[in-house]
Order: structure tokens, then sequence, then C-alpha cells
């Protein structure tokens, strides 16, 4: 294949901790094989190179400041193809809890004990913003989905995130279920595909890939119920990367 | 006071005008530009301005539970998540009063070892060798210099691979938790970790070697360095603050006594300062407090890098990372065979959350608790106040870039006026350089405005 053929990736980052960005770095070996069919022509974190001419645009982060905003419009006018990778782009992520505060709280919070002024700015996902093509979520991204949707958006058959819960690859690894080790899970209600990383390690599942599009609602508030939560427990903790969705759905 | 020099050399310029100004500066974590501005003369302004968009972590977890602040300010920085899960569990424990075993502890240690070898070796070969080997990044020495490359990405993975065993991923690290653990690694994870470190050996050697070749600029400015000491270790996990301007030491929780922080104007992210105008933490200073800790095998390499301390070259933090880098790996084999010989005690795994009758006789008091870790960065500095319940009502993290922007913008004005006859584009460069240096992590500096809530 002639270079000139090379789809031409970018990746930019806005408001997060560019540890989705640090992922695309743990490929290695298997990373360099998707480099064959594609050319990073943008990856401030690691090159010094730069261009506007790209076909796939990945962006990581939260739009917060007006200023991110144009940024991304550009983004969007240059691109074929946005993808919103990571949980602060596709769901505003943990950026989302600072909307807890209301808009004149959070200047107040952002000019005091500063005697210069700073934009403080509304942490948003990528879709309040511009148009998105695909979504490849987590809080951190998983790599093996991410070459698993890479290739799919190379092929020009796009990406679709599963639909099941997290609960379904949780079993498949046989972990004992954390509602039994009474611990509050948000597996029943979030979209899986990372392999059921958290609760695999002994930890809860946080929702960092956002709710499902249909989750059994029922079914959660009987697991809750049984085990003696409320769905405000199980809220209060979904809004930990879901705040910006739980905010949409009111309006 | 010791800046009044740096104020003088800065006007009579031999050089009327110049104007750099480096828009997003690459290979760096996070948003930043340097501004250079000689006016008649005279270097009018000069500093790195931090412009990445502020993300209020302290604003974030008031009103979350105790047992979910590490969670949530680990996603202040993706590179050092495991930095802030360390110092911020050790402030959740503190807080609350709580003594974790000998055993977490020494994971811990491990785990900060291998967040530690993984960041200096991306600093060494991501972000500084390019300079070294005069490429725009690491892209192009794939050509030229691919068996570099290769070994880079081997060691990178080596580390990550490790991260990955004993915490689920590198990059916000699962099963470390408040309390302790969620899960512990088998004999046999144990053993593959081991096996990993022993096959790296050749390869940290060759990377040693590389930078034994690697000239660095010749620069020198005295400062005051800060950093975690212990009487009889190393200190990364844990110790008591000290600087080279002060005698004895600080505990943790006094920190405001030596980290004096303040705001700019050209940065989102705070400045700080001790006794003079500016400090600086990381691995230079580290080695510069704690040389003699050091294991013997970290020494080797430093008489081989001919890196001798006190240093007073901020360039030279690349080197003082490499010598912590074979301190790490001899330090984590040290871990390693403590356990194949000792076993591990599986009872010691603790659950994220506590269950409700898991601490029959033990009640969350309020108040307020400090975790102060060496990260690879330097000092990192967490303190959260609690409720009763268990509920974060105000919080304070210290970043070692903030703590360094201070002593980047003082370094940058005297290495300016001192290379003023030299091509614009090699100024650049050299500022460029002088940044990079201090490993700066942008998205850690501007986590906050500091919040105080009323």
């Amino acid at each position: 294949m002639s270079d000139k053929k090379k789809v031409r990736i970018a990746f930019f980052d806005f408001a997060d901790c560019e540890g989705c960005q640090l992922q695309v770095t743990y490929l290695n070996e298997a990373f360099l094989g998707v480099l064959e069919h594609c050319e990073i022509v943008n990856f401030r974190e690691a090159m010094s190179e730069r261009s506007d001419d790209y076909d796939i645009a990945i962006v990581e982060g939260s739009i917060v400041r007006k200023h991110d905003e144009e940024r991304v419009k550009k983004i969007r006018e240059n691109a074929k193809i946005l993808i919103a990778y990571g949980a602060c782009a596709t769901i505003g992520g943990v950026n989302g809890l600072r909307r807890r505060f209301k808009d004149h709280e959070a200047k107040e919070i952002v000019y005091k004990g500063r005697e210069f002024p700073l934009d403080a700015g509304w942490p948003r996902p990528l879709h309040e913003v511009v148009k998105v093509d695909c979504y490849i979520h987590g809080c951190p991204t998983n790599n093996d989905e991410f070459v698993k949707a890479l290739k799919s958006i190379l092929l020009g058959k796009g990406y679709d995130p599963p639909t099941r819960p997290v609960c379904v690859e949780c079993k498949l690894r046989e972990n004992v279920c954390l509602f039994e080790k009474e611990q509050v899970c948000m597996g029943p209600v979030t979209r899986a595909g990372c392999n059921a990383w958290c609760p695999s390690w002994g930890n809860t599942c946080y929702g960092c890939r956002g709710m499902l599009d249909d989750p059994a609602e029922q079914g959660e508030i009987e697991v809750l119920k049984k085990h003696g939560y409320t769905i405000e427990d199980l809220m209060q903790k979904f809004e930990l990367y879901n705040k910006c969705r739980m905010e949409a759905q009111k309006k | 006071m010791q800046d009044g020099g740096a104020k003088e050399m800065r006007k009579n310029l031999s050089r009327q005008e110049l104007n750099i100004d480096v828009e997003y500066l690459t290979r760096v974590e996070g948003h930043g530009n340097i501004v250079v501005n000689v006016k008649n003369g005279t270097l009018e302004k000069c500093h790195l301005e931090i412009i990445e968009a502020p993300r209020f972590f302290e604003a974030m977890v008031r009103g979350r539970s105790l047992f979910e602040v590490q969670h949530i300010t680990s996603r202040i920085c993706g590179i050092c998540s495991t930095g802030h899960c360390t110092a911020s569990v050790k402030a959740t424990e503190d807080a609350i009063g709580f003594k974790v075993s000998e055993q977490t502890k020494l994971f811990r240690k491990l785990l900060l070892h291998l967040e530690t070898l993984d960041s200096h070796l991306l600093h060494a070969y991501f972000l500084v060798a390019p300079d070294a080997f005069g490429a725009l990044s690491v892209v192009p020495l794939i050509k030229t210099h691919k068996e570099v490359v290769l070994r880079a990405l081997r060691m990178k993975r080596n580390y990550s691979d490790m991260c990955d065993i004993i915490a689920g991923r590198h990059t916000h690290p699962i099963s470390i938790c408040p309390r302790g653990w969620t899960k512990l690694p088998s004999r046999a994870d144990l053993v593959r970790m081991r096996e990993i470190f022993t096959g790296q050996m050749n390869d940290l050697n060759a990377t040693v070697d590389i930078f034994t070749t690697v000239k660095l600029p010749v620069f020198e400015r005295e400062t005051e360095y800060v950093a975690l000491s212990l009487p009889d270790e190393y200190a990364f996990y844990e110790g008591d603050i000290t600087t080279t301007d002060i005698k004895g030491t600080v505990k943790p929780r006094d920190y405001k006594e030596v980290i004096h922080e303040f705001h700019v104007e050209h940065s989102t992210a705070k400045h700080s300062k001790n006794k003079r105008s500016s400090y600086m933490v990381g691995a230079l200073a580290r080695t510069n407090i704690n040389y003699d800790k050091l294991n013997d095998q970290a020494k080797t390499v430093a008489s081989a890098l001919n890196f001798k301390t006190p240093c007073y070259n901020p360039f030279m933090n690349t080197v003082a990372q490499l010598v912590e880098m074979a301190h790490c790996v001899h330090d984590s084999i040290r871990i390693l065979d403590h356990f194949l010989d000792k076993g591990v005690d599986y009872s010691d795994i603790v659950t994220s959350w506590p269950k409700v009758d898991e601490w029959p006789d033990f009640t969350v008091k309020g108040g307020t608790g400090v975790g102060a870790v060496e990260v690879p960065r330097g000092l990192l500095v967490h303190e959260y106040t609690v409720d009763e319940k268990g509920v974060v009502q105000k919080a304070n993290c210290v970043i070692p870039t903030n703590q360094n922007l201070a002593n980047v913008d003082l370094d940058m004005q005297k290495l300016i006026p001192e290379v003023i006859e030299r091509p614009k584009e090699e100024i650049t460069l050299l500022s460029e350089m002088l940044v990079r240096a201090y490993d700066p992590c942008i998205s850690c500096s501007t986590h906050l405005l500091k919040v105080e809530f009323v």
C-alpha cells in the first residue's frame, strides 16, 4: 500500500487526564501492525509533528471552555469521521461531577482565592457540542475494544458499542457477584465491552462506560431490594461518571 | 536574595529583539506554551504558560464518600494515576486513623516502583531521546534507530504488564484501595514478575549505555531541593519532608510549613515556593537529598553516567531518573523475593467499600488526613477533611509539576540570556528541552483551583 492511500488519523485531547491516549502507547507491536494501514499525523503527547489534514479524528476529553468549543468544531470540519474516545468524551465522565454545582456556584469556586480572571467553562461530552460518529467508551478505554473498533472503522463499517450489561461479561469470567459480597455494583445497568475489568480485580463496577440504552430497571430494583439498598443509593454512585446524562434526561 | 542577580542579567542583552512563542508544547503531558520576549535588549517575558482547562478536582470530591475519593483523584492524571491513588489512600487512612498491614505497604511500594519505572522510561525514551537523536519524535526513530524503539516498547510493556498483574492495569489501577488491596497476586504471578525483572536486565543496561553518549546542555542554577526523607531507606512511599535549605524534617501533616502555594497570571496552575522564589522537586531533588540511601546498583549507574550530587543542572533530571530506575528494579526484586520466601497472606484482602458489619468496633470520626508520596515527578500531597459520616468536606492536592513551575521560569530566565546570541531555533529548542527535562505533567498541574467551602 502506498503512503498516499493510508488513512490519516489524528489524536486530540481536551479536559481530561490523557490516560486513554496513554493506552495507545501500551498497544506496542499490535499497534505497529495497525500503523501499516494508517498514519498518525497528530499525537501531541508523543510527537512534535502536526497536521490539519486527516481523515479520522480520535478526540479525548470533555469540552469545557469557549476556546475548546471552537477548537473541536474546527476538528469536526476537518475530519471525515470523529470518534469520541474515553469516558470524558463519550459521557462527560468524572468531569460531570462539577455539574452538581450551579453555574454561579462554579464561578464563585473559580474566582475564589485567585486575583486573576480565569475561564472556568462548563464540562460537556463531545456530542453536546459536535456530531459524533463513533463512541469508544471507558475510563480508561480498553485496548482490545479499541483495536477491534478501529479495524471496523478502517474497513468502513463504523463501530457500535455492546448493548449488554457488564454482568454478562462478569458471569462469563466466573466472578462471584459483588452483591453477594455486600457491595453495590453498577454492573447491571452499565454498558459492557471492558470484559468486567474492575469486578475481575475485586472492585465494583463504577459505571464508567455509561448507562445501557435500555437498562432492565425493574430487575435492578429487585436486586437492590434483595440486598437492602435503594435506587437512590445506586444513583448517588452512578452520578460519578454519568452526571451529564442524568441531567440531559431530566430536561 | 539569590534571585537578584538573575534580574540584573535580564537587562542589556546583546540581542535587541527576540520572540519565541511555542504554542502547545509537544512531548509533554498536557497543554503549555513557552513565551520568550526580548525587547530593546531586555528580557521582558520568559515563562511557561499553563493553558490547560482547570478541572476542579477538589470540587468534584466534595460531598463524595471517602471510599471513592481515590477512584476520583486517580483521574487527575492518566500517567500519574498510581501516584495519586497511593497519596489518596494514605490521606484517607490518615483521616480515619486506619493503620495498614506491612504486607499492604510492601505491595504498595512495589506498585509505586513500577509506576516510577514506567514513567521514567517514557520520559527518557519518548520525550527526551528524540532531542538527543535530533528527531522530532520517536516515530522517525523507528526507521533510524529501530532497535532503540523496540527496546523502549519492550521495557514499557514489561512494566505495564507487571502493573496489570499487581493492580489490574497501570492507568487507574483497580485493586489498590483504602485499607489495603481488593486482590493480591498469586505465587505464579510473583514468579512471573521475578522472571520479567530478570529478563529485562540487558535492556536496562543498554538504556544506561545510550545515555552515556547523550550530551545534555551545560547549565547550572542552584536552587532549593525538596523531597521526602527516611533515615534508612530511599524514600518513595513514605517519609518526612525535608529540603536543602532547612535543618531537620517536617511531618507530612505540616506540609504548609514548606510548601507555600500562590497564583500567577500566566498560568491556570498554582505555583509554589518555600524560602526562596522557587524550589525543585523530582528525581534530581531526591537524589540530591537522599543519594546515600540508594542501593549499590543505582550508585553504579550513577558513576557510569558521571552523575555526582549535589547537581545543579536541571537537564540532568533525566540522568537522575535513570539512576532511580536501577534502584527501583533492584528494590522490586528484593520485595518479590521477600514474598516468594515468606508467602502472601490472602486474609489481608479487603473490599473497596467497607461492609456494614466489617468494622464492629470502628467508627469513622470526622477529621483531616494527609498523604505524602514521592511520585515520579516529585513530592505529591493529598489532604482531605471529612465529616463524621466519612463524606469529604474539603480537599487539597499539591502537585509536583506545580511546585516546579516557578523554578522552570527562573531557570529559563537565567538560561535565555546565556544563550541569547545563538540562532532563534536553537534557543527555542533549548527552552523546550529545559521544560521537558522537568518532565512536567500539565494535566496534574491544572487539576484544580484550591476550593474553600463555606
